[in-house]
């Protein structure tokens, strides 16, 4: 299953993708934690045809670094200086955002918000002026809040196209496909639907077929899921939050899309805007998204057979988006 | 099913490089070890749907466990470089840590492959190859000195230089050594024959020799090369998991020419010398160095004076590993 999913191909000695697809990829916030190791994996991928690399500091030297592997792609850094954040966005046909502070122990996303949300709301100034046809992949946190706050950006600068705004969740599937695989032993996807954070992440077990949990397995495993974020802040004791495994999932979700650009069909699970749970005052949910060339195809509802479980978290979670909804969207509207 | 060490897994090339181990579905076992901050970066990349388990060892006290039941150990760990610094700076550093590290695997894993990016290299891999002779378990076919990052930027250079070059087809064998003029790269025995004039060829094999240095500027104090070299190794360690399972892949490598004597003919005579140490294109197979692949032509004269030069300097380097090995 791993094999169909593989995001990278190490050496990238000979492939037969449409290379000569130009597909330009911005990352802001290359020289964090998240950001090296995310550049690293772009640029192993032969379907990347360029990057552009920006941070505040630090980037000449992951450029000049992850710029002598020889893959396919060209490597530029830039800093904030000579216009280096719009000379990175020009012609980008994806930029992923990592940049922001990661939570330390003891901290939830949403502690983040007063540092992460002006810089979300900064780089997507400059994402709505120099590539506004760009699709965003948005991995700073809180993602529930900061996928509102890059909306609201691009509508003031009537640019909104909601088909290319992506909150990416991936590193929840991942998590949630590891976290059964280690009971199981199988590693199956796990769709996950709902947010990105605490309990709004929704893990559809369910769907999973041949999956058998008690009811006690199917609560531990969600909540494993839920915080499996905690869990990497905590054994990083103050060092940090998850990078290696974020950069992984970023990277996948970034591929899908590429994949998608060079016309297959790819169905992936996002946090996007949908009307799906408009009755309930929603904008924003995590479920099943089809992809093209354009972003989002389609968004898709959730099962109707999701278990009476998954639906309660459904529930439980609605207000939870809303707050960090509202939190992202009045920040934008006051700021 | 291959169980891999990694140790110096918590640093800047160790990092990045366990993730893409991670990520190699011929993994089965991670170890992680370093003296700090392990368990994070374990706890971190386990969460990461692939074959492999992965386990943490923090601390000069689980290093015996770190590396017991392994395949395979790859070595990152120590200081990296400086602007200013020459790989032989790092030396006095880095000789006690990997001397400690491969006393572990001789002790605990003694037909592990040894796989040794600490710099610096032309030394690190001697003192190597002294403890585990003193041990009594060296063998010259399971010992590397991991070269790939300087065959990446041969490649990669050469394409700057001529953008339709397809720079990750395009092999160019890289001898001699890991740092400085001690890498000789063989621009006239490229795969694909690529056509240089004379001052292209000195100012390629200039930037492929210092290709090091450039990082370390670019990076102005905070490091050296991390996230190339864990692209390096990491294929350095495919390569070596895949002849384990029994293709034949060439890869470049440091190695004792001891590995095949035989084989060894063809780079003595072209100015190896009795050189106990040199990069030479290794085929790679179930027991790790399975002969020195043959440079498939003559170098030019350019690249003879390149190779004197290299094993003059090669000389000391290595002397300078296996003294400290052989005094202590």
């Amino acid at each position: 299953m791993f094999a169909t999913r593989n995001a990278v191909k190490l050496g990238a000695r000979s492939f037969s993708t449409g290379a000569t697809l130009q597909s330009k990829v911005a990352v802001l916030g290359a020289a964090g934690g998240i950001g090296q190791p995310l550049s690293l994996l772009l640029k192993a991928n032969p379907r990347v045809t360029e990057l552009g690399l920006y941070d505040i500091h630090n980037t000449p030297g992951v450029a000049a670094d992850v710029g002598h592997i020889n893959t396919l792609s060209t490597v530029t850094g830039y800093t904030a200086k000579d216009d280096g954040l719009k000379k990175a966005l020009t012609g980008a046909e994806l930029v992923v955002i990592p940049a922001g502070v990661p939570r330390k122990p003891g901290m939830t996303r949403d502690d983040l918000f007063n540092t992460n949300a002006g810089i979300v709301r900064d780089l997507a100034k400059a994402c709505a002026e120099t590539c506004p046809e760009a699709k965003l992949l948005i991995i700073s946190n809180p993602v529930n809040s900061t996928v509102p706050i890059a909306t609201e950006v691009f509508k003031k600068a009537n640019v909104y196209d909601a088909k290319r705004i992506f909150g990416v969740t991936s590193l929840d599937l991942v998590r949630a496909s590891r976290f059964v695989g280690e009971k199981t032993g199988s590693v199956g996807e796990v769709p996950v639907v709902g947010g990105h954070a605490g309990v709004t992440i929704i893990p559809l077990f369910s769907q999973v077929p041949g999956l058998q949990l008690s009811d006690a397995e199917r609560d531990a495993l969600t909540h494993r899921v839920q915080f499996g974020g905690d869990e990497v802040v905590k054994a990083k004791d103050g060092a940090g939050s998850a990078t290696l495994s974020m950069a992984y999932a970023g990277a996948r979700f970034a591929d899908s899309l590429l994949r998608a650009a060079a016309g297959e069909d790819v169905l992936e699970w996002a946090f996007v805007r949908t009307d799906l749970f408009k009755k309930e005052g929603l904008e924003f949910f995590s479920t099943y998204v089809k992809l093209d060339k354009n972003g989002v195809k389609e968004v898709l509802p959730l099962p109707s057979n999701i278990s009476a479980y998954e639906q309660e978290l459904v529930q439980k979670a609605i207000p939870e988006l809303k707050k960090s909804e509202a939190k992202g969207v009045s920040f934008v509207a006051g700021n | 099913m291959v169980a891999v060490a990694v140790l110096g897994a918590a640093g800047g090339i160790g990092q990045p490089l366990s993730l893409l181990l991670k990520l190699n579905a011929n993994v089965t076992k991670l170890h992680l070890y370093d003296i700090v901050n392990v368990p994070g970066v374990g706890a971190d990349i386990s969460h990461i749907a692939t074959n492999a388990e992965v386990k943490s060892f923090l601390g000069a006290g689980q290093l015996a466990q770190a590396v017991s039941g392994i395949d395979l150990a790859i070595i990152p760990a120590g200081v990296p470089r400086k602007p200013g610094m020459t790989r032989d700076d790092l030396f006095k550093i880095n000789a006690g840590i990997v001397k400690t590290l491969v006393e572990a695997i001789a002790d605990n894993s003694p037909r592990a492959f040894i796989a040794v990016i600490s710099n610096p290299v032309n030394s690190t891999v001697p003192i190597a190859a002294e403890v585990l002779k003193a041990k009594g378990v060296f063998d010259p076919q399971r010992l590397f000195g991991v070269t790939t990052l300087d065959v990446v930027r041969a490649s990669r250079f050469v394409r700057d230089l001529r953008p339709s070059a397809d720079a990750a087809a395009l092999r160019v064998p890289v001898i001699g050594g890991h740092s400085g003029n001690t890498i000789v790269p063989l621009l006239s025995l490229a795969s694909t024959p690529v056509d240089l004039s004379a001052e292209e060829t000195k100012e390629l094999t200039h930037r492929i020799q210092f290709g090091g240095d450039e990082v370390v500027k670019a990076k102005d104090g905070a490091g050296s090369a991390t996230l190339s070299m864990a692209y390096a190794g990491a294929r350095f360690a495919d390569s070596l998991m895949r002849a384990i399972k029994g293709e034949t892949v060439v890869e470049p490598a440091f190695i004792s020419l001891a590995a095949d004597t035989e084989g060894a003919q063809e780079i003595r005579q072209l100015g190896a010398g009795d050189l106990e140490f040199f990069a030479v294109p290794v085929e790679l197979g179930p027991t790790g160095v399975k002969r020195i692949a043959p440079l498939g032509g003559e170098p030019s004269e350019f690249e003879r004076v390149a190779i004197g030069v290299a094993v003059g300097a090669l000389a000391t380097n290595i002397a300078t590993g296996v003294n400290f090995v052989q005094n202590a």
